[in-house]
């Protein structure tokens, strides 16, 4: 959907020198996905995002939008095609919020009353009350307030493409994270084609479904978040991604990749014994036991009942904490070491048991990687 | 109580001279924003045209009105214009020009580059900018301009009527060469007043052309 081609941009310096800002840059996002330019600044992930609508124009290379080659659109056109969010808002102070989401289709000729009551469908797509806000100035509106703004008017005329330049950058931590929940819920039904400028690596692991990372103009590495994390190309790149990036990755793995199965439990009035030796068949120190329809209620464990008769109801402990299987492994492991625990039993939403978790499982599955790359290395 | 005696006997006449007064002011008030304004938009282009013109700009404020009527007496004569309206007109225009054209120019090259970007970004034309976004944020400059303008060309038009353009001045003229205290305080009166007046009332003007929220204060950031 975008395709760059040996993009390249020199600048001139007033001393009469050349910076190569954007240096072959070759890469496509596909339709649908969410490609974050990554890097420190002055990498050029910013002029590299900004050559695709044209608002800097390149020196060199090819750029493909939705198919067509943009050295054949004329720029307004092609900028009243592609949705475009930047970090300053840039919301026109001198307009309502409806004149300022309503720019771009007036600009391209709707209809008055079609572009108004799009304007007030987008404002309730972001949970900002049309009748309160439509009439407001800017001013009127706090920071998130304003962003939401600033995202629905590049949605107004509903573009395929979007390009957004730190767009949740000046937004404190907080709100931040609010907004891009927000983007991401909205981004699953719009399916928008994005390239998405940030500097900051978790915000990239949390929006992107391909990340670009650049260094002095070139494209060090373009690879999923969690291929990035696990094997990053260069030094220059594991160091900007940090020395906890396996840490990172726990974000972008959920529970359920990595839970072992829950077939082996027990129930409230089943004998210990065989409990024992479920535990010492499937060679687990744990069971779980579980309620008449499934519901996670409690544990034994293998060295408290060694020597113990009667049902498993008479020797059970309650489980210290429960994690949903569709939680990530961040969550988990953070609530592990709250619990100072090594597992945890897995539970759905209604709270029926569906397998548990391990410290050992979740560091087998973030090490499998390294240890792939070791096993290449060593061959 | 003199003058207001013969401010009351002269009601008619003080009426007349300052509809003059004001018809010099506003219609070359008028013809400097018509030329001042676009030529403010115009050197934004430029950097190098913007500071040539600034600088005229600046030269023509120095000159003494009285010299500038003085100047313009023998050009103006070959059209037969050499004294009354017409130079009094192009004195308070040629004075005009320097508020307003940099104001103007201020005003645009100020409008924060984030909207301009965005502006760009979202497929506006240049023209489509300078017509939605930068002009209408430039319009309390601009009017801000115009009224130091107005009440500065208020006060210099008193001195036109040295080369016969009539006006309030001629109260202040007569009351020196008569010595005569009521013509002289009634003419310096009515300057201050119509300087006052017009201020507020473009105060006033320049509040209706500003949209109502763009310069509250309300809500954060």
């Amino acid at each position: 959907m975008i395709k760059l081609e040996k993009l390249s941009k020199i600048f001139e310096t007033p001393n009469g020198g050349t910076v190569m800002a954007a240096d072959k840059v070759s890469l496509e996002v596909p339709e649908g996905e969410i490609c974050v330019l990554l890097g420190p600044s002055g990498c050029g992930k910013t002029t590299t995002l900004k050559m695709i609508n044209g608002l800097i124009p390149k020196t060199s290379g090819k750029i493909h939008v939705a198919g067509r080659d943009t050295d054949t659109i004329d720029p307004v056109e092609l900028r009243r095609s592609i949705g475009y969010v930047i970090q300053q808002i840039g919301l026109f102070p001198n307009m309502t919020i409806e004149d300022n989401i309503c720019i771009v289709p007036d600009l391209l000729g709707w209809e008055r009353s079609k572009a108004r009551k799009r304007a007030a469908e987008l404002l309730d797509l972001v949970n900002l009350d049309p009748s309160i806000f439509l009439k407001r100035f800017p001013k009127e509106l706090s920071g998130g307030q304003q962003q939401r703004v600033g995202v629905i008017r590049a949605l107004a005329a509903d573009p395929p493409v979007l390009l957004m330049d730190e767009p949740f950058g000046a937004i404190d931590p907080i709100n931040r994270a609010v907004i891009q929940d927000e983007f991401l819920k909205m981004q699953k039904e719009l399916r928008k084609t994005i390239a998405f400028v940030s500097h900051d690596i978790d915000e990239a692991i949390k929006m992107a479904d391909k990340i670009a990372i650049f260094k002095d103009g070139k494209l060090e590495q373009f690879s999923s978040p969690d291929d990035l994390l696990a094997r990053p190309a260069s030094d220059f790149i594991a160091s900007f991604l940090g020395s906890d990036r396996t840490l990172k990755r726990l974000s972008l793995l959920k529970v359920s990749d990595v839970m072992l199965s829950g077939r082996v439990r027990v129930s409230a009035e089943e004998d210990v014994g065989k409990a024992r030796d479920m535990m010492k068949e499937a060679g687990h120190k744990n069971i779980v036991m579980v309620g008449p329809r499934g519901r996670a209620r409690g544990y034994l464990h293998l060295n408290d009942v060694v020597e113990a008769t009667g049902t498993v109801e008479e020797h059970y402990q309650a489980l210290p904490t429960t994690v949903n299987v569709d939680a990530d492994l961040r969550t988990a492991v953070s609530q592990m070491f709250r619990h100072d625990t090594t597992w945890m039993a897995c539970v759905d939403d209604d709270g029926f048991f569906k397998g548990f978790i391990t410290q050992r499982a979740i560091s087998h599955q973030l090490g499998a990687t390294y240890r792939d790359t070791l096993a290449e290395d060593l061959t | 109580m003199e003058t207001l005696v013969f401010i009351s006997q002269n009601l008619d006449l003080i009426f007349e001279r300052t509809v003059q007064h004001m018809s010099i002011v506003f219609v070359a008030i008028g013809l400097a924003i018509v030329t001042g304004v676009p030529i403010g938009i115009l050197i934004t282009l430029n950097q190098k045209a913007a500071d040539i013109v600034l600088y005229i700009a600046a030269i023509i404020i120095t000159i003494p009105s009285i010299a500038l009527f003085g100047l313009m007496i023998p050009v103006l004569s070959l059209i037969g214009q050499g004294v009354g309206y017409l130079p009094a007109v192009i004195a308070v225009l040629l004075y005009s020009q320097l508020p307003i054209i940099r104001n103007t120019y201020t005003a645009i090259t100020n409008v924060d580059p984030a909207l301009r970007e965005a502006a760009r970004g979202l497929g506006m034309t240049p023209i489509q900018r300078l017509r939605r976004v930068e002009i209408p944020l430039a319009i309390p400059v601009v009017m801000a301009g115009v009224r130091i303008a107005v009440v500065m060309n208020i006060g210099i038009t008193a001195i036109a009527t040295y080369i016969g353009a009539g006006g309030l001045g001629a109260f202040i003229s007569r009351g020196i060469s008569q010595s005569d205290p009521r013509q002289l305080i009634t003419g310096a009166l009515m300057v201050s007043l119509l300087a006052i007046a017009s201020d507020y009332f473009l105060l006033w003007l320049q509040k209706r052309l500003t949209p109502a929220s763009s310069s509250a204060t309300a809500g954060g950031h």
